[in-house]
């Protein structure tokens, strides 16, 4: 008896710390990747705000030297950024409205089991989720409507989105029934229900669609590529494209922008081509950067709901 | 009784009348964009309308492989999307086990920072993930930098300029991108695993790797066998975004993959015709593999994805 109860605590020693080392391990690899994953975007910002002759050289890695804001001064003044600004910020605004406000009504009314030929339209909808027929042909049905060069063609085409359309669905579905029934007998109309009744119940779907809306409208890249050549219609990520495969012009069209006085200024805020990347980088990215970590809830919601009926 | 069967027919078809314009919307953006496969089978020439003295029958489709340089063109796309695809697929468990062992970190605020961290890449564009990887590894950049700082390296290195690896370091950054936000489906799964198991096999006296390797991984099976049989009906859709903006006259052999392939074709050299009949082609095989891999998961979990 007393020698195997020896030989258990030593197996339950030696078992905690073999389990011991596996959770240091842990820790040590989940930091690094962490870190791997912000290190990039603070090593960008300190470029950005660290003397611009320095940040050439790339002799900023861990900490700003020479601190400044003057980039984002001049960002703000070369030609076509604040257009560009302006049009991403549109097509995220009404993009998402148009979105939420579609995925909203469309999934509540696939409820309704009375609709002529429900399913037939709910799936008609849904298959466009795993099968497309490619962007040559949607863009040249784009080019046949006159979408191209188009601001609407940023916003048409997301409008009904199955993704989101499942989302809602799924919510509506898991209200109880007999509040709309209870609605039906009192006389309200299907319309009624919608604006009154569901949209109130249905709200937190409707916020995880607004974020997960709203990143894709800001970050969409390939819809610009593919129909835009009006460069009123660029959009920031377009813009940022360009720039990063532009050489020397990009500091001509910053320091351009300023006035002769600036000139003469020292060369720790002369414009570079690193420097205007990076900026504009970064003022690319700070909306993602603010809106993630206070809507991460909504995100991972979003990610649950669509895993039940992906 | 034939006036309330009528009211209820038309209560039905108004309910239909009011998704009619949604409804339209996507014949008109995902259906009709199915017309366009005709081209494919034309000598399609951009500005005139097509006619039926332009119809080629398969022409294009031939010229895909009539001579060498063009077999060994396409082959090479062919590889490179396999290879990238293939490589994502043989890593597929990697955020199951991500999930598993953050699972095991007992400190929660850091947990949650780790999670919170490791999501962000997944929310930027790829256009700023190629800027980071421009700001990070150009000839200035802080890769160069640190090497030239420890002595290793004596001149730059052209990472983003280079032939070498190109699918490995593709795979690197779509795994940067989205390995944290493919963990959290597993991470939710492991939240539902009941607890009265681990406990059991704790008096059983199972250390941790056990536990995870008796307990938790079989758990997950299921939600891991689903995602597996998504990635292979996406097998030929990579999307083109990513390669699109990595894509440089040095690496580009490489990097083609079957729909950069396509918009290359099609763009670059003003080739529809040709385009159409590739993309033609993948989305044929792309349905061929989707009902497959449905059918698979319909036949061993009894529940289809579709």
């Amino acid at each position: 008896m007393q020698v195997s109860a020896g030989k258990m605590k030593k197996r339950k020693i030696h078992e905690s710390a073999g389990d011991r080392t596996l959770g240091i391990v842990c820790y040590i690899v989940f930091a690094v990747f962490a870190l791997i994953c912000v290190y990039p975007f603070y090593y960008i910002f300190i470029n950005t705000i660290s003397a611009n002759d320095l940040s050439a050289r790339g002799a900023i890695l861990f900490w700003p030297e020479g601190i400044h804001f003057k980039n984002y001064i001049s960002a703000l003044q070369i030609d076509g950024l604040f257009q560009a600004a302006k049009i991403s910020l549109l097509r995220t605004v009404i993009g998402t409205a148009a979105t939420v406000g579609a995925s909203a009504y469309l999934g509540f009314m696939f409820t309704q089991n009375k609709m002529w030929h429900r399913k037939l339209w709910y799936r008609l909808i849904v298959v466009t989720m795993y099968f497309n027929a490619g962007i040559i042909p949607w863009y040249l049905t784009m080019r046949n409507l006159h979408l191209t060069n188009n601001f609407w063609g940023y916003i048409l085409p997301l409008i009904v989105s199955p993704f989101y359309i499942i989302l809602t669905k799924t919510f509506v579905e898991s209200v109880p029934h007999e509040i709309q029934e209870a609605a039906e007998i009192d006389g309200a109309g299907i319309m009624q229900i919608f604006f009154r009744i569901m949209l109130p119940v249905i709200k937190p779907i409707m916020a995880t669609i607004a974020i997960f809306s709203a990143v894709n409208q800001w970050n969409a890249f390939q819809d610009t590529l593919l129909l835009v050549t009006d460069n009123k219609l660029y959009t920031l990520q377009f813009i940022l494209y360009q720039y990063l495969n532009q050489a020397s012009s990009l500091s001509a069209l910053a320091n351009s922008s300023t006035s002769g006085s600036a000139m003469a200024a020292a060369v720790a805020t002369t414009q570079t081509p690193t420097s205007v990347r990076m900026t504009v980088t970064i003022i690319v990215v700070i909306p993602i950067l603010v809106v993630y970590p206070i809507f991460q809830r909504y995100f991972v919601k979003g990610i649950m709901i669509g895993a039940v009926k992906g | 009784m034939k006036l309330l069967q009528d009211r209820k027919k038309w209560h039905s078809f108004k309910l239909f009348l009011c998704v009619l314009p949604f409804v339209a919307l996507v014949l008109v953006f995902s259906y009709y964009p199915l017309y366009g496969w005709m081209y494919a089978f034309f000598d399609y020439k951009p500005p005139k309308p097509l006619s039926m003295d332009d119809f080629v029958g398969l022409k294009w489709f031939k010229s895909l492989v009539e001579s060498d340089v063009k077999i060994d063109q396409l082959l090479q796309v062919l590889k490179n999307t396999f290879a990238m695809s293939g490589i994502t697929l043989a890593t597929s468990w990697l955020p199951m086990i991500f999930a598993v062992f953050l699972n095991e970190l007992r400190c929660v605020p850091f947990r949650k920072v780790v999670q919170t961290v490791t999501t962000l890449p997944n929310f930027i564009s790829w256009v700023l993930v190629y800027s980071v990887a421009f700001c990070l590894f150009n000839s200035t950049g802080m890769a160069n930098t640190l090497l030239e700082n420890l002595g290793i390296i004596k001149e730059p290195i052209l990472f983003l300029q280079s032939s070498d690896h190109v699918w490995l370091t593709m795979w690197l950054w779509l795994t940067w991108k989205n390995l944290g936000w493919s963990a959290i489906m597993y991470i939710a799964a492991i939240s539902g695993i009941d607890d009265e198991m681990y406990q059991a096999a704790k008096v059983d006296g199972a250390t941790r790797l056990q536990r995870i390797w008796y307990v938790t991984i079989p758990s997950l099976l299921p939600t891991f066998f689903v995602l597996l049989m998504l990635n292979i009906a996406n097998f030929l859709n990579n999307g083109m975004e990513q390669y699109y903006v990595f894509q440089n006259a040095f690496n580009k052999e490489y990097i083609q993959v079957l729909d950069l392939y396509v918009y290359n074709t099609a763009m670059g050299s003003g080739s529809y015709s040709v385009s159409v009949a590739i993309s033609m082609l993948k989305s044929v095989v792309s349905l061929v593999l989707l009902l497959g891999a449905t059918g698979a998961s319909k036949k061993i979990r009894g529940e289809s994805f579709l």
